[in-house]
């Protein structure tokens, strides 16, 4: 038996922008964590990883983060990953400046 | 102030084109990545957790009024408005896009400013005394060497793949305010025995994961003989230099694993033979930067009725934290503090970067200093201006009297924006510098350098802090770690762990409890927190942190 597999979503910073954005399925790349693709199997996780790393065009300095299935879909678990959907805490810049709220 | 050269204009112009098509191809997808990437970092320019960051330097923290109004048109038409002011007295722009990199270093280069060796395996900014050329105890301004050193460097091929980044500080006087000690090369100047200005040369300092004081590698060396004698440092250092392992690649530990004396006998011999090579143009070139430092042309102002002024107790404060001497009676150095309770430290509105140089002109001769402890110098202010000067910046919420205080915070940006960071760092700052405020204490508490880091490499220069504070992740937990009796002065020391760290909401309580033990603890209100620490050891600090447990520590 294998050990058991965090979920990952892969994410990245948009080329243009540095923007935060996590791919989605069925591969395009979104800038919101809840509409990312939840990866649940170790094996596709890096292949996604992978694949992504060996494009770079649109998406930079990819990797795999863990997050787990909340109720608008995947959230992240690590702290750092929840700043990244937000934006820095002494501005409302970054994500949080356009997130209806 | 320097002014470029029509070289300096020409070399700088190139380098912008080559980034300009550089950029252009990874955008159509001519560059890979992997190749861009040194490209863009050769340029000053990071990714971070949300955003690219633009590095500029402000060689030696100077800036002119002009160059200051570059900066806030930059933040105001491809930022969001601010720029933040770092401990290397660099500007850091959190929001550029890649399309536009290219056209802010173009403004830049209009200032004469850069973003080159901003990044990478180089010698980076080499930053200086913020009083340079103002303070009353300068033997010298180190600006001119500083300068020197920047055009020495600055792509210079041998030095552009050392093992490790390389910073240099200099000060020309001997009471240390550039952190001399804790960079790969400190240049402190001093008085040799006949009273000749010479360098104390300290090598090996540095933070980070490994922090150490440098050590002097030679107690005096003619000025004359800076650029041979740094050159030497260097070589040895390129020869020695650990590249096997990134975290042992600095100098500091080249020096900690040879020794001093064996580091100092090949320095000497390889300066030996430099020093021939050096055909006396080096200092044609100095004699012709030095002119470009004149000082400006004071006028003579009769200082006024003081006492009048000082009637005002928000200006008499203020007057009290925000200036020292000048080297003129009739002169200050003004301190224009960036850490107004609860504001982010070293960040400056694109409203109040153009004030700053509107008061430049208008009282400093145009000048301004940045400071590695993330604030604003105006070195030359006649005091009969300064009740007029100070009125201005309380209305623009820039009349914060706390320069040196315990909310004089340093605060690298931390988990806020760096990818590298471990926890946040600018919410503690902000969080305790409004709490200070609350308890209208820190006049009473007087000098006490707050430092805080958001990860082991130090930027924050928490361990030369009195107080330090250091971010970490503590099973996927911001945790704050405390460290006692750091000094970044011509007396360096790196501070003690006090032992466990604090979770996020008991960080601020438990700094706090630290200032309230030192009132306590004080013998006289001349006796500074630094000096408490020295005399009482960590004992006493560490119970008003973990009560009893601290006392069994302690024991
Ligand atoms: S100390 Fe760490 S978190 Fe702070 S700016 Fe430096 S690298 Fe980033």
């Amino acid at each position: 038996m294998s050990r058991a597999f965090t979920p990952k979503v892969l994410t990245g910073n948009d080329l243009r922008s540095g923007e935060a954005v996590y791919l989605a399925p069925g591969g395009a790349w979104t800038p919101h964590h809840g509409e990312a693709e939840l990866l649940t199997d170790e094996a596709e996780a890096q292949l996604r990883l992978l694949e992504a790393s060996a494009r770079e065009d649109r998406v930079v300095g990819v990797y795999l983060a863990d997050a787990q299935l909340g109720r608008h879909g995947p959230e992240p678990v690590h702290f750092r990953e929840a700043f990244r959907t937000r934006g820095p805490s002494n501005y409302r810049h970054g994500k949080q400046e356009s997130a209806l709220s | 102030m320097y002014r470029y050269t029509d070289f300096d204009h020409a070399f700088l112009a190139e380098r912008n084109a080559q980034f300009r098509a550089q950029v252009a191809r990874r955008l159509d997808g001519s560059l890979t990545e992997e190749e861009f990437r040194p490209l863009r970092l050769m340029n000053g320019l990071y990714l971070q957790l949300h955003a690219y960051m633009l590095r500029v330097a402000i060689p030696y923290g100077t800036l002119s009024s002009a160059q200051m109004r570059q900066l806030a048109l930059i933040a105001e038409r491809w930022d969001k408005g601010y720029g933040h002011f770092t401990t290397r007295q660099n500007i850091q722009y959190n929001w550029p896009k890649l399309e536009d990199v290219p056209d802010i270093l173009d403004a830049l280069a209009e200032v004469g400013l850069h973003a080159i060796q901003t990044s990478g395996n180089t010698v980076r900014n080499v930053t200086a005394d913020h009083f340079a050329g103002a303070a009353a105890d300068e033997i010298a301004d180190p600006r001119p060497y500083a300068e020197l050193l920047r055009q020495w460097s600055t792509d210079h091929p041998e030095f552009q793949f050392l093992p490790r980044k390389f910073k240099i500080a200099v000060t020309g006087s001997p009471n240390d305010r550039a952190v001399t000690r804790a960079h790969d090369i400190g240049l402190r100047m001093i008085r040799d025995a006949a009273g000749a200005p010479s360098f104390e040369v300290i090598v090996g300092g540095g933070l980070g994961r490994t922090p150490m004081i440098g050590k002097v590698v030679r107690d005096f060396l003619p000025a004359a003989d800076l650029l041979p004698y740094v050159e030497a440092i260097l070589a040895v250092y390129n020869t020695l230099g650990r590249r096997d392992n990134k975290y042992k690649a600095r100098i500091k530990i080249t020096v900690h694993e040879e020794g001093i004396d064996r580091i100092r006998e090949l320095v000497e011999a390889e300066f030996a033979t430099f020093r021939t090579r050096y055909d006396g143009s080096d200092q044609t070139l100095l004699a012709e930067i030095e002119q470009s430092f004149a000082p400006p042309a004071f006028i003579a102002k009769p200082v006024g009725d003081v006492d009048a002024a000082r009637r005002d107790p928000v200006f008499s404060a203020w007057a009290d934290t925000n200036t020292v001497a000048h080297r003129r009676d009739d002169h200050a150095i003004v301190t224009v503090s960036l850490k107004a309770h609860g504001a982010t430290p070293g960040d400056a509105t694109a409203a109040q970067m153009r004030l700053l140089a509107d008061l430049a002109e208008d009282y400093a001769y145009g000048e301004l200093r940045i400071s590695h402890e993330q604030n604003v110098i105006l070195p030359h202010v006649a005091r009969a201006d300064l009740p007029t000067l100070h009125a201005r910046l309380l209305k623009a919420g820039l009349g914060t009297a706390n320069v040196g205080l315990a909310s004089d915070i340093i605060a690298c940006p931390g988990m806020d924006y760096c990818a590298l960071a471990t926890a946040r760092s600018i919410p503690v700052a902000q969080e305790l510098a409004l709490r200070l405020d609350a308890l209208k204490l820190e006049h009473e508490v007087g000098e006490l350098k707050i430092k805080i880091s958001g990860c082991i490499n130090a930027c924050g220069h928490h361990h030369v802090g009195h107080i330090g504070i250091l971010g970490l992740d503590r099973a996927g937990v911001e945790n704050y770690q405390i460290t006692l009796g750091g000094d970044a002065t011509e007396t360096a020391a790196i501070g003690e762990r006090a032992g466990p760290g604090f979770a996020y909401d008991e960080i601020v309580p438990a700094i706090e409890r630290l200032i309230r033990a030192y009132l306590d603890l004080r013998e006289a209100p001349e006796e500074t927190f630094l000096m408490a620490y020295r005399r009482l050891g960590a004992g006493p600090f560490k119970v008003a942190l973990y009560g009893d447990e601290g006392k069994r520590d302690a024991a």
